[in-house]
């Protein structure tokens, strides 16, 4: 037989297996042609050929001999003589078994008229239909595992990792106190000051540094700091020196030559 | 309306009631004992008691939601005096257009299954295909294996569904077979005097 055929894989209501082994069973009764769907075996072969690239003529030939057979098969068990299979039994026997077949359909017949009968009561219960349960979880399969190289990984996850530089996170502005200082000695040789003029040639970050020693200072009450404007100049002053008039005007002239 | 409804107070079966409720507004199909046993952590007489409030708070006549004893489970339904709203917005798609084939079909599912079609072909007397494949695309029966011999045929049975549409609390609740359809031995004595008669 061709291998197209002898492996040709079939799941049918009334049978699941290979094709040969069908054939088998059929030819030794163990299975009733009429139970079998004919057609569904040929869909399975024509899907068969399908999946291959080239036409295989002789199993093509070779299956449509054994299907045709199977459906002369088929159609005989269908059609039975069934005055030669009555002419087999006596009169009392054939009576008692057609009896009996009757007996069982006219009980189902009458189980389906009690179950039209239930459902005919049932018919003004609503309930609700849900979705079908959750499906369980699939079970994960692993891929193959090698143990040394498990060991490998773990080894290299053991190791300490070398230590972080923090080198570039330094602090790289004087400390607070070196201004506070700064500025002291420079109010005990002058009466005020010009913050922006003392700051220049300095970054951006000492400035701030520095805007925070006079903040300290003032806290302290060592400095008054004065400003005749949003963005005009800042003045430093000890707290212990009044502001003059004369003091102001010269502040005022001062600002206008700053604006 | 008899009596009035009565308010589940914070006894602890009336808490356990309470949360039978919800698990049966939550269930997509009826919860057996034995689930609620589980769901509640509690054992089984308690839930029968707590059963037995529910059940008295939803009945015919005291609210639109009824507790039924169905598919060998507690389930909730609507009551029958909301029927025809029902029926105004919902069908019962599970029965529409159910054949007489196909209601014999499922009777010797029902009493005979596990069975193949075959098998049913052979009582029926004509091929089950179609009844078949109907009753298991409206889900009232389903696969339950293959007979045990190579290549054995598909086999099938009644699901809960089929207990819950047909309103069965289980199996058992079908009639026996002995107290409906003829009698063997009467049949035969029929036939064989139709066969005398015809002798003579």
């Amino acid at each position: 037989m061709a291998s197209a055929v002898r492996d040709l894989e079939l799941d049918l209501d009334a049978f699941e297996g290979p094709f040969d082994l069908l054939l088998t069973l059929l030819l030794k009764d163990a299975i009733q042609p009429s139970e079998i769907d004919m057609a569904a075996i040929v869909v399975a072969f024509v899907e068969r050929l399908a999946e291959r690239d080239e036409l295989d003529l002789d199993a093509c030939g070779e299956f449509l001999v054994l299907i045709a057979a199977l459906l002369e098969l088929k159609a005989r068990h269908l059609f039975p003589d069934e005055e030669a299979e009555l002419s087999e039994l006596e009169p009392e026997e054939a009576a008692e078994e057609l009896a009996r077949r009757l007996a069982e359909y006219r009980r189902m017949k009458s189980a389906a008229i009690w179950l039209r009968e239930q459902l005919e009561g049932q018919r003004e219960l609503y309930f609700r239909l849900g979705p079908a349960p959750l499906a369980p979880n699939p079970e994960r399969r692993l891929a193959p595992q090698e143990p040394l190289r498990l060991v490998e990984a773990m080894r290299g996850l053991a190791v300490e990792p070398p230590p972080v530089s923090l080198s570039h996170m330094a602090l790289r502005f004087p400390p607070v106190s070196q201004f506070v200082e700064r500025f002291r000695a420079l109010l005990t040789r002058r009466r005020r000051f010009d913050f922006d003029t003392e700051m220049q040639g300095l970054s951006r970050v000492e400035q701030a540094v520095a805007f925070l020693a006079l903040l300290e200072l003032r806290k302290e009450g060592e400095i008054v700091i004065s400003q005749a404007a949003p963005f005009a100049p800042i003045r430093i002053s000890r707290a212990d020196e009044p502001v003059s008039d004369s003091d102001d005007e010269r502040m005022l002239q001062w600002i206008a030559r700053s604006a | 309306m008899d009596r009035p409804l009565r308010l589940i107070t914070s006894n602890p079966v009336d808490s356990l009631a309470r949360v039978i409720e919800a698990l049966l507004v939550v269930a997509s199909q009826p919860l057996t004992l034995d689930e609620l046993a589980e769901a509640t952590a509690d054992d089984i007489e308690r839930i029968e008691t707590a059963l037995g409030l529910v059940r008295e708070r939803y009945s015919e006549g005291r609210s639109g939601i009824v507790l039924q004893h169905v598919a060998g489970g507690y389930a909730f339904g609507a009551a029958r005096e909301a029927a025809e709203a029902c029926a105004r917005l919902f069908e019962r798609p599970v029965e529409r257009g159910l054949s007489q084939a196909a209601i014999e079909t499922v009777a010797i599912v029902a009493y005979l299954g596990p069975v193949s079609r075959p098998e049913i072909a052979q009582i029926r007397g004509v091929a089950a295909d179609s009844a078949v494949a109907s009753l298991v695309e409206r889900g009232l029966i389903a696969e339950a294996g293959r007979e045990s011999s190579p290549g054995g045929a598909v086999r099938y049975r009644v699901t809960a569904l089929f207990e819950r549409v047909f309103g069965l609390e289980s199996l058992a609740a079908l009639p026996r077979l002995d107290d409906i359809g003829a009698d063997q031995a009467a049949i035969c004595d029929r036939l064989l005097e139709v066969a005398e008669a015809r002798a003579s």
